[in-house]
């Protein structure tokens, strides 16, 4: 990858260490630890509920550990008077004062922070909103460009480590290419990026490395390929007229057999070969034979499978 | 650029840079505008028409009346309805100020860039303390004028320079950032705008009326309430009026702006301290 001859070892190191947060009886996020390194984008990957917004609003010393640390650079972000420097974040599109205008926000988180004006106008530009959106109360922006303006705060006072929750919610395909590119180009530039989301799709292109959290604990941190790894543990689809016969075959050698639909199985822990092999010593007639290989989507959705937290139509 | 630094030079915090960051806030939100500045109309244009009445009035006011006069035109001078909506503007705005970010969530983003809650709430008590003051100086100043300048029709007129005057007109300027304080802290503990809201009109406007003064302690919560501090000390001839009776509990000028202070204080010590540990 284009980024490998980039330095890694020179931004700063979010590091989270036994990571607790109670409210009241229950526990948005258990002992959680994991390293975010710099010159690289991470995903920060969960189901709903996992307790990824949580973790970062812990991360930006705005909630308050039960217990453990969450640490950027080797210091709680409470401990920087100002943090724009230091570490910029996307939270929420939504943390804005709509009657605002997007200049006048800027402006006024620029001065907080002592960056110099000029810096609005850099980074509204680099965001799209320069000129007239950027005079425009944001109040009335569409989500796409609220995420826009959630971005050019994460941007502006040009920091090294840089955290975005859900960023790519609400952007148009083309918003989308562009904060991928982004991404890849500030971890390029040897910043420390920490991504999150709620969709393995959107990390497939824009993540080395994974985080994944299920129901406030970790699930995996690993690289995407390493991730990928997981989930290639094949299901060979296989047609047949006499689908019972070979269920029990197959079954006899070791596999997972799936009823399908009357002719078709679905098997894992054989290799097609193998189920090749096997038909044709019991003489069966095969229509198909296919191998499926499992993308990273449904690696995710293995590994998380246990620890979603709302699931669709079965009580659970 | 390399990795461990950033584009830009790392610079000290300081204070400065909140106080501007927290004006930039306040002047840039519409509503505050029209708040104030419907607010400044209505508060003279009220003080203004009770200049007016008395104007009108004043050949039927019989000869008592007239020998004391200097109370009635210190009254006209900033009326009590007046005040109440100077109280009601002044603590929106102070309340708005922090409620705002709560119930939009800005306040996350404040708090990711300026880690140090403390000093951004003392920014933002100050800044919104001056600025109301400003507002309370022009509201009570351009009062005292137009209503002097009024009763000046009949002779009946005071000067700022009149002793008492200037006591009227500081005391109602101030009232601005003292409620502004009550607001803000209010605003600060309880971080929903319509209970903040509530709780602002209760406490600075329906206790000081409701609260009685016939017993020691009900009079000691009645007089330490800011809007009643504020009467009393733009009451200039207290206890030598001849048309009110002096209270069984009596009140002093000096208590009135211990009051004003007290409040302001402890208004502005809450903002600070409330928000610092709690989750956004």
């Amino acid at each position: 990858m284009p980024h490998d001859a980039l330095p890694r070892d020179g931004g700063p190191v979010i590091e989270v260490d036994r990571l607790t947060k109670r409210y009241g009886g229950t526990t948005a996020v258990r002992q959680l630890s994991f390293t975010v390194r710099p010159g690289r984008v991470t995903g920060f990957l969960g189901p709903n509920g996992a307790g990824k917004t949580t973790t970062l609003r812990m991360l930006l010393g705005l909630v308050e550990p039960t217990s453990g640390a969450a640490t950027v650079d080797g210091h709680t972000v409470r401990r920087y008077p100002r943090g724009l420097r230091h570490v910029g974040a996307l939270l929420d599109a939504g943390d804005v004062h709509g009657g605002r205008t997007a200049r006048a926000h800027l402006h006024a988180l620029a001065r907080s922070n002592r960056i110099p004006a000029h810096r609005v106008d850099e980074v509204l530009a680099e965001v799209g909103l320069a000129g007239a959106p950027a005079g425009r109360r944001v109040g009335g922006y569409s989500l796409g460009m609220k995420q826009r303006l959630g971005i050019a705060t994460a941007l502006l006072g040009d920091p090294p480590a840089l955290l975005f929750d859900e960023p790519l919610n609400g952007l148009d395909p083309e918003g989308v290419l562009w904060v991928r590119g982004l991404f890849r180009r500030l971890a390029g530039e040897g910043r420390t990026v920490f991504v999150s989301s709620h969709l393995m799709s959107e990390m497939e292109n824009t993540a080395d490395e994974l985080v994944v959290i299920g129901r406030g604990e970790l699930i995996a941190a690993e690289s995407l390929t390493e991730f990928a790894a997981r989930g290639t543990r094949p299901t060979v689809t296989v047609r047949t007229p006499d689908a019972g016969t070979l269920a029990a075959a197959l079954s006899a050698e070791g596999a997972a057999v799936a009823p399908y639909d009357g002719e078709t199985l679905k098997v894992t822990g054989l290799s097609s070969d193998r189920i090749g092999e096997i038909a044709f010593e019991h003489g069966l007639l095969l229509r198909e034979l296919a191998t499926e290989t499992a993308s990273l989507e449904a690696a995710f959705m293995e590994l998380t499978a246990d620890s979603v937290e709302y699931l669709a139509g079965e009580p659970r | 650029m390399t990795a461990s630094t950033t584009a830009l030079p790392l610079p000290a915090a300081r204070f400065t840079d909140l106080l501007a960051a927290e004006w930039i806030k306040l002047r840039s939100l519409r509503s505050v505008h029209w708040a104030l500045g419907a607010g400044a109309l209505g508060i003279i244009a009220f003080n203004t028409n009770a200049a007016r009445a008395d104007y009108v009035n004043f050949p039927h006011y019989g000869r008592v009346v007239r020998t004391h006069f200097l109370s009635w035109a210190l009254r006209d001078a900033f009326t009590q309805g007046a005040a109440m909506m100077l109280v009601l503007a002044a603590s929106s705005i102070g309340a708005i100020s922090i409620v705002g970010e709560y119930t939009t969530g800005l306040v996350r983003t404040t708090f990711a860039a300026v880690p140090d809650r403390r000093a951004l709430m003392t920014a933002k008590v100050v800044v919104v303390a001056a600025v109301m003051t400003v507002y309370g100086a022009f509201t009570a100043g351009a009062s005292f004028a137009l209503t002097q300048a009024v009763l000046d029709g009949r002779g009946q007129g005071v000067s700022i320079g009149h002793p008492g005057a200037l006591r009227v007109v500081v005391a109602s300027a101030l009232l601005a950032p003292v409620c502004a304080l009550a607001g803000l802290g209010l605003g600060a503990l309880i971080r929903h705008s319509a209970t903040t809201t509530v709780f602002d009109v209760f406490v600075l406007l329906f206790l000081p009326t409701f609260v009685t003064d016939r017993y020691h302690w009900t009079a000691c919560v009645r007089n330490a309430l800011p809007f009643n501090a504020w009467y009393r000390l733009v009451d200039v001839e207290y206890g030598h009026q001849p048309f009110t009776l002096t209270p069984r509990y009596p009140t002093t000028v000096t208590g009135g702006w211990i009051v004003f202070g007290a409040w302001a204080l402890a208004a502005a010590v809450v903002a600070v301290v409330a928000v610092d540990r709690r989750d956004v």
